[in-house]
């Protein structure tokens, strides 16, 4: 048939996928995880004070972070990296040379800061009123209640949500291809449309959504782990262990 | 000697309790009067019950004790001594307060609630702490559950966890915010039991309930609260078998 040999040679060319595999692997598969966790750092870290500030009962505190919020969830990604990654970059020069790694972390961070700022927010917001309470009448100030009790419990609610951040953020670090960069630099994206380009056919870039696959996957079944935690709560007790062993025993019998 | 105290608990622990003297306290939210001159004094070591209808005031009260939410005007003393221009923080750590919805926290053991503010609060080292805090729950009758999460545990047990959280701090005063409002009926008399012990063993108390039994038998004083005041306040005995406002008469009446 002539369509299958077309798309056959377009996405299933092994030859071209074999010779990008090595670059692929130790190269782009590299690159992308240090600009998906450098940014998942830094943007929760970001997201935790912009939910903190949100959160302040001080205006002026309030207003800077629900400003921050709308401006960079209210942008194209590929407008805010190019905006902070060219824009910045006469001034950072002086500071680690023309390398746009540093700008393209920090644009993908500031980007993610606002979707997890966001998250966080509801997620303290929906601790019971009664748990500040509690703690302040224990004595605990407001700082310290918020940070002992309240911020805890909210993070654990929302984890399912951060999660999902960090995922659009594996695949959001492709855009810094847009910066330019080194052929040590290139993340999984770039690497495979530069073969692409070469072969004349998708097959790499075919090879570069397996290996997203790879990361993204796995990260959207921990979602869903954390997730039936929280409804099902943690086993931790004498008790609750036995929930866990009973639920257990229920599975063996429908295999 | 009442009938509802089991006597096997905290009757052996020693306070050091204060007495406590509320005079004209005024709150508003907004333009919402819900507190208009109250006052009220609790010797030390003797129990208040404050009884009333919803919307009274009552829960506000204690919060206005403690500084949860700040009074407008009036006046607080804690063993004699005015303390509404201190640290509120401070002025906590002496008010031990126990809510209606238990509020213990449940990203915590059971254990961990009472160590938790002993370690942050009273700077107690962890071993220091893990005793004096299996020692409270020992008191309450629940060390079993030290490693559960509250959780796992009944409304009853939730609630005396939450009484030994605030004993830990070693508070002058104890606030009862309803306590036993959330429990379902059976589990009620235990929390009560373990409250009126803690009466007998000299803890000065302001409890806000509608357990009339309660108030009748374990209360020095009893003060019926309307519409942001107080209405009538005495002994029990006078306050059930001989009230003297019409409202206090028409409450007991659909109450008791």
């Amino acid at each position: 048939m002539d369509i299958w040999s077309t798309l056959n040679d377009t996405f299933l060319d092994w030859g071209s996928m074999k010779a990008v595999l090595p670059e692929m692997l130790k190269v782009g598969l590299v690159n992308t995880l240090i600009l998906a966790a450098a940014s998942v750092v830094l943007g929760t870290l970001l997201g935790m004070i912009v939910a903190v500030l949100a959160l302040s009962r001080k205006r002026w505190l309030r207003w800077p972070a629900k400003i921050y919020t709308d401006i960079f969830r209210g942008l194209p990604a590929i407008l805010t990296i190019l905006l902070i990654g060219q824009g910045l970059s006469p001034i950072t020069r002086h500071w680690w040379g023309p390398n746009p790694y540093p700008l393209g972390i920090l644009a993908l961070s500031l980007i993610a800061a606002a979707y997890i700022g966001e998250i966080f927010r509801s997620g303290i917001q929906s601790v019971e009123k009664g748990q500040l309470e509690a703690a302040r009448a224990l004595g605990f100030s407001y700082t310290s209640g918020m940070r002992l009790v309240v911020i805890p419990q909210g993070v654990r609610r929302v984890l399912p949500a951060l999660v999902n951040q960090f995922i659009a953020l594996v695949k959001e670090s492709s855009l810094v291809y847009f910066l330019g960069l080194l052929a040590s630099q290139r993340e999984l994206f770039r690497i495979g449309q530069d073969a692409a380009a070469t072969n004349g056919n998708l097959s790499p870039l075919l090879l570069a959504g397996i290996f997203y696959l790879v990361i993204t996957v796995p990260l959207t079944h921990l979602v869903n782990y954390f997730d039936k935690r929280l409804r099902e709560g943690r086993p931790t007790d004498e008790s609750g262990k036995q929930d866990v062993v009973l639920k257990e025993l229920a599975h063996a019998d429908h295999r | 000697m009442p009938t509802i105290a089991e006597n096997n608990t905290v009757a052996a622990e020693g306070y050091a309790a204060a007495s406590l003297e509320v005079t004209g306290i005024e709150l508003a939210f907004g333009t919402n009067k819900v507190l208009r001159g109250v006052d009220l004094a609790v010797p030390a070591g003797r129990t208040a019950c404050v009884i009333g209808p919803s919307g009274s005031g009552k829960s506000t009260l204690l919060r206005a004790v403690n500084r949860l939410i700040e009074p407008d005007a009036g006046d607080v003393k804690l063993g004699g001594e005015s303390v509404l221009k201190g640290n509120p923080d401070e002025l906590r750590r002496r008010i031990g307060m126990v809510f209606q919805h238990f509020n213990l926290f449940p990203h915590k053991t059971v254990l961990e609630n009472i160590t938790l503010p002993l370690r942050k609060i009273k700077k107690l080292g962890p071993e220091e702490a893990r005793t004096a805090a299996l020692e409270q729950l020992e008191l309450v009758g629940l060390s079993n559950k030290a490693p559960a999460r509250p959780g796992n545990l009944s409304g009853g047990q939730q609630q005396r966890v939450a009484i030994a959280r605030a004993l830990a701090m070693k508070p002058e005063v104890m606030l009862f915010d309803e306590a036993t409002s959330a429990l379902d009926p059976e589990l009620v008399k235990g929390v009560l039991g373990l409250m009126a012990d803690l009466a007998q063993a000299g803890m000065t108390m302001v409890v806000v309930t509608h357990e009339m039994g309660f108030a009748r038998e374990v209360a020095d004083q009893v003060a019926f609260m309307d519409h942001g005041v107080v209405v009538e306040s005495g002994v029990p005995e006078q306050i059930f078998t001989a009230a003297e406002s019409p409202r206090l008469r028409q409450f007991l009446s659909q109450v008791l």
